[in-house]
């Protein structure tokens, strides 16, 4: 059973040590903590890796819950520490002198959720869509469907069927 | 179509030196203004419009087409997941090399374009610009339901629906994704097509070039590329 470091409970207002899998467990933290408990988790506790940043769009909430996924290789353990930002203005301080690869991160957070990392590398500049000028597309209130029908033509004649009947048409026509 | 602006050629010395555009109105060539583009650049890039050449018919016409129909040449540009199914295409199990099928590095050194799949708006700028840059006769192989409606992407904010608004298409080759039997018989009848002068998509191109270009225009909204990518 892991318990939380004793010198970051200390130090930090953490939320419970939540364990999903023997090698995996998630931490939550406030948003402004982060960038120090990052810091001493990568120095002092062996959480030297960074697996990935991403965010989550708890739209009935009001917020994105960043998740940074850490991986201690000695004791082959993962642990996402998470924490809330507002949606409106969503902004978060930057990590970039941790780790890195993780203005990367934070550039496609900005693209795809409109979150702001102020002081990222290229952080302003187009990561994987070039030229998007609606609202971010990871953003739940974003239509996509809507989106495409406004702005790709199709070709006439699409149809859809229900696969679950149409295979009963084909298959048992008498149990209809 | 109103997307694009026209300007018409000022009557400047330097402009004879340019290839002469589509006429206007009045008999004086339209020039593409490749608004794109910052002003230092745009003397850099070519601004007439593409001219249609052909179709051609009779006896010589044939036998070049014969001839275009042995010696396919296809670009090596992979976009979404049907370009995986060239590689077996290519080796020994399929082979298309007996076909006079085979990659070319280069779009000017390629006779046929292949879509691999879904076309992200990102790709089609890349794939507008490779296909401009082809010579004519130029073939376009279109593969995967993706291509076609949009496949299993139709709904998606950042996949085109049907590439033949952007670019024309010769063969369709339906699948998700098309093994590489499908694709041997797309090719087969692309050059069944092509023996019976059919592929004309370059002149195809040309002459409705204000709407592929609107059509582009509408969905590439960074526009940083010269008008006609010659
Ligand atoms: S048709 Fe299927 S295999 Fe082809 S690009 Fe689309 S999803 Fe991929």
């Amino acid at each position: 059973m892991r318990t939380i470091p004793a010198d970051i409970a200390e130090r930090f207002e953490v939320g419970p040590l939540v364990s999903k899998r023997a090698d995996l467990s998630t931490l939550d933290v406030d948003a402004k903590d982060v960038p120090e408990l990052l810091a001493r988790l990568r120095d002092r506790h062996g959480y030297r890796h960074l697996s990935f940043v991403t965010a989550t769009d708890q739209i009935e909430e009001g917020v994105f819950v960043l998740t940074y996924m850490l991986h201690n290789h000695a004791d082959n353990h993962s642990l996402g520490v998470k924490c809330r930002v507002g949606r409106e203005n969503a902004v978060m301080e930057s990590c970039h002198l941790l780790w890195e690869q993780m203005w990367t991160y934070q550039r496609e957070l900005k693209e795809l959720f409109g979150i702001d990392f102020p002081g990222s590398p290229r952080v302003d500049e187009s990561f994987v869509l070039e030229g998007w000028i609606d609202i971010p597309p990871m953003r739940r209130e974003f239509d996509t469907r809507e989106y495409s029908e406004r702005t790709f033509p199709t070709r006439p004649g699409r149809s859809t069927k229900d696969p679950a009947t149409h295979m009963k048409e084909k298959l048992y026509p008498e149990a209809l | 179509m109103s997307d694009i602006k026209f300007t018409r050629a000022l009557a400047d010395p330097d402009h004879a030196l340019k290839p002469a555009g589509r006429p206007g109105p009045l008999g004086k060539p339209l020039v593409l203004a490749n608004d794109g583009l910052p002003e230092e650049e745009k003397a850099w890039f070519c601004d007439a419009y593409p001219t249609a050449s052909g179709p051609y018919k009779g006896i010589l016409e044939n036998f070049l087409n014969w001839a275009r129909s042995k010696s396919l040449w296809i670009l090596g540009f992979g976009t979404g997941c049907g370009a995986i199914e060239l590689r077996p295409l290519m080796t020994s199990r399929f082979d298309m090399y007996r076909f006079g099928i085979q990659p070319r590095p280069t779009p000017r050194q390629s006779s046929v374009f292949v879509i691999g799949g879904y076309a992200s708006v990102k790709t089609l700028k890349r794939i507008v610009r490779s296909y401009e840059q082809m010579m004519g006769p130029k073939f376009v192989v279109a593969l995967g339901s993706c291509t076609i409606n949009g496949g299993m992407y139709w709904d998606s904010y950042n996949t085109i629906n049907a590439i033949e608004h952007y670019i024309p298409v010769d063969v369709y080759i339906a699948g998700c994704m098309p093994r590489p039997e499908a694709l041997l018989a797309g090719f087969k009848e692309l050059q069944r097509k092509i023996r019976r002068g059919e592929c004309e998509g370059a002149v195809k191109y040309a002459e409705n070039f204000e709407w592929y270009k609107a059509n582009q225009k509408k969905v590439i909204h960074d526009w940083n590329m010269p008008d006609y990518n010659y």
